[in-house]
């Protein structure tokens, strides 16, 4: 029943443009409505059991690409194929929903009021383990309430089993120790893991995990990844990681995709793409990064890029990227004007590798 | 130029006293970078503070001087530490500052505050020297008319670093400069410290929980755990040789964006409370190498050579003398 191709879910031309307030005197002056386009045409496809990376800057669209896949923030266009659990089906079809013939479902198809019985198959963990946990619940009652919220008509007890079997495979044991806490009474990483803890409890296939580290001292990070990874295995869940760290990307996912404002400019596999960047950005962000090597010191580090970061309400005409763009300058000659005026197709630069830029143009 | 010598400091909080700092000394001389590296609640911040003599209450400084181009900050009053030491000798980029700017003044405005309270200047003449300090630190002199709210991030972290060098000091104290900026405008900003120590020769702390970041900028590095240094050193004994088994621990815990995919490992554990530290050494209980000694008796700093100086029970021969 599964995707032929493997594909647990398939993003095609996703937008989330979100409206600006019209002035007075635009509205008399009939002028078009403007848009912050923050995600502005993004298609990926991720495998059952990877883990897929979004990296980029602030503000580049990849939270709001993962908010979108939970129906969290308003869809402007395009579609998202999710391969659901058989029971889910039959609940969407249940409850009204077309579900195709391969099992796949369209989530933007679905009316945000009967989403919920898919928010059982797809879970988000946020950034901030301060503020994801209600801080008058104890840890027992944040884990409870999902349970409660998609009514599994479970016993107490299988409710607490379901609990403590959760937080033993978070790492918080013994278990009873926890339950009765409350969020202020917990670590950093204890909390973060809670709130994997939370994600888990519903037997998710997918979770969108969004930046679920940055927050946590350096030497817990790597104790939570590897649960993470732990959890893949085991469970065979799909992450969506969202992150900003190329080097926690290279570490913990199997491809990357490296947005930048609202598009997705490079995809390919982790590694390949972050040491080996063929997209003038992702050949900046890289170059940006410090290492941990004492001789850097000496040098100053050279950051092929120019300018700011433009506004998402207003993205420059053509390749979104050129008013940045070193390369651009450097091949002017064989270029033309064609990256001020025209957006660049993705050009497949290698197998599962594909590049939108017109430097790499001979590759299509 | 700055000494700072068994400096302590607690906090008097109702459920005790939390001693965020104890004991600490180090020394920065000209044109150098010192790089203080620790995680949240090892006392980096609060040092810090401490340099400026201006430790927030419920905090006191307990014992330990700090002496900043031969004047003893701390036996001053804070009308003269105000008057003759800030922002002329020390200044700071505080954590966060960019949210700090007030965002109903110009920044040519809040520029020029420090020239009209500290050099008597008018407020014409301390406007013209704020916008003469624009291009030093890459922006225009025409942002001197803009309000905080038209910069980017990364404009406004250079407008503050700018100001902490107003009134020329011989030490900044940059505390996380960049924690908060994409990793782009980062490196620009590192670049910008760079060119500044080496053109204005200027002296820096730099306190990060970011090894990276410290690598690429300090000179010397002090790491800091609970309160206390734990290991000194040159950047290069730091990274290429680390004694302690924290430091270790720490440097083998960071991704690398280049080289072979090692399994990443993690310290076990929590950071101590410092209300009530572990007896003996305060990192025994995540320790991998803890030895009964350790969980027993506090181990000093003690120099392994080179003034490469670490609080481990490993490094310290002299116990084992005395059996």
């Amino acid at each position: 029943m599964a995707m032929e191709n493997g594909n647990i879910l398939e993003v095609e031309g996703l937008r989330v443009w979100f409206p600006i307030r019209r002035r007075l005197s635009e509205l008399i002056a009939r002028k078009p409505p403007r848009y912050v386009r923050a995600v502005d045409g993004v298609s990926f496809n991720v495998k059952r059991n990877e883990t897929f990376c979004l990296v980029g800057e602030s503000g580049c669209g990849k939270t709001t690409t993962g908010k979108a896949l939970l129906r969290l923030v308003p869809i402007s266009g395009g579609s998202a194929y999710f391969q659901a659990r058989e029971e889910i089906l039959e609940e969407l079809s249940r409850r009204g929903i077309k579900v195709g013939d391969d099992g796949r479902v369209d989530i933007f198809g679905i009316p945000p009021s009967k989403m919920k019985p898919l928010r059982r198959e797809i879970q988000m963990i946020y950034q901030d383990p301060f503020g994801s946990l209600n801080p008058r619940y104890k840890i027992g009652a944040i884990l409870e309430e999902p349970l409660k919220i998609h009514n599994l008509h479970l016993t107490r007890d299988e409710v607490e089993d379901l609990i403590h079997r959760v937080l033993e495979e978070v790492r918080l044991t013994p278990p009873e120790d926890f339950v009765d806490r409350h969020p202020h009474q917990l670590s950093g990483g204890q909390r973060q893991r809670v709130a994997i803890a939370r994600a888990l409890i519903l037997k998710p296939s997918l979770i969108i995990a969004d930046e679920p580290v940055s927050m946590l001292d350096v030497s817990i990070r790597a104790e939570i990844l590897e649960l993470m990874g732990m959890l893949k295995e085991r469970e065979g869940i799909t992450y969506i990681f969202i992150t900003h760290d190329l080097a926690v990307a290279r570490y913990i996912c199997d491809r990357i995709a490296v947005m930048y404002l609202g598009r997705i400019v490079e995809l390919g596999d982790a590694r390949r793409v972050i040491e080996d960047p063929k997209h003038p950005y992702t050949k900046a962000l890289v170059a940006a990064i410090p290492e941990p090597d004492p001789r850097n010191r000496l040098r100053i580090r050279n950051v092929p890029i120019k300018g700011e970061i433009p506004n998402a309400a207003n993205i420059p005409p053509g390749c979104r990227f050129h008013p940045r763009c070193v390369a651009y300058d450097e091949n002017r000659e064989r270029l033309g004007e064609r990256c001020r005026v025209e957006e660049p197709p993705y050009f497949t630069v290698e197998r599962g590798r594909v590049v939108s830029c017109w430097l790499y143009e001979h590759f299509s | 130029m700055l000494k700072v010598e068994n400096l302590s400091t607690n906090f008097y909080t109702f459920r005790g006293v939390v001693r965020a700092v104890e004991n600490v000394s180090l020394e920065l001389e000209k044109e150098e970078i010192l790089g203080i590296a620790g995680e949240s609640g090892s006392g980096k911040s609060t040092l810090a503070w401490s340099i400026m003599g201006m430790v927030p209450p419920p905090g006191r400084i307990v014992s330990g001087r700090v002496t900043i181009d031969g004047v003893e900050v701390t036996r001053l009053s804070d009308t003269e530490l105000r008057r003759k030491v800030l922002w002329k000798k020390v200044s700071m980029v505080f954590q966060g500052a960019i949210n700090a700017l007030n965002p109903v003044y110009t920044i040519g405005y809040q520029l020029a505050e420090p020239f009209i309270y500290h050099t008597g200047l008018s407020k014409k003449e301390a406007l013209d020297k704020a916008k003469s300090l624009l291009p030093m630190v890459g922006l225009s002199e025409e942002i001197a008319k803009r309000y905080p709210h038209e910069l980017s991030g990364g404009m406004k972290q250079r407008v503050v670093i700018a100001m902490a060098l107003a009134l020329e000091p011989t030490v900044v104290i940059a505390d996380e400069p960049t924690t908060a900026l994409d990793v782009v405008v980062q490196a620009q900003i590192l670049n910008l410290l760079k060119k500044l120590k080496r053109e204005k020769k200027l002296s820096f702390i730099l306190i990060t929980h970011d090894l990276s970041v410290i690598a690429e900028m300090s000179d010397k590095i002090a790491i800091m755990y609970g309160g206390q240094i734990v290991e000194y050193g040159t950047s290069e004994q730091i990274f290429n040789n680390p004694l302690h088994p924290y430091t270790r621990a720490l440097l083998r815990s960071i991704p690398r964006l280049r080289g072979p995919i090692d399994k990443l490992q993690y310290i076990p554990g929590e950071p101590p409370d410092l209300i009530s530290p572990p007896r003996g050494c305060r990192f025994h209980p995540r320790c991998s190498e803890v030895m009964d000694i350790c969980r027993d008796r506090e181990p000093v700093l003690v120099d392994t050579g080179e003034k490469h100086l670490v609080r481990c029970w490993l490094y310290d021969e002299s116990w084992k003398k005395r059996g």
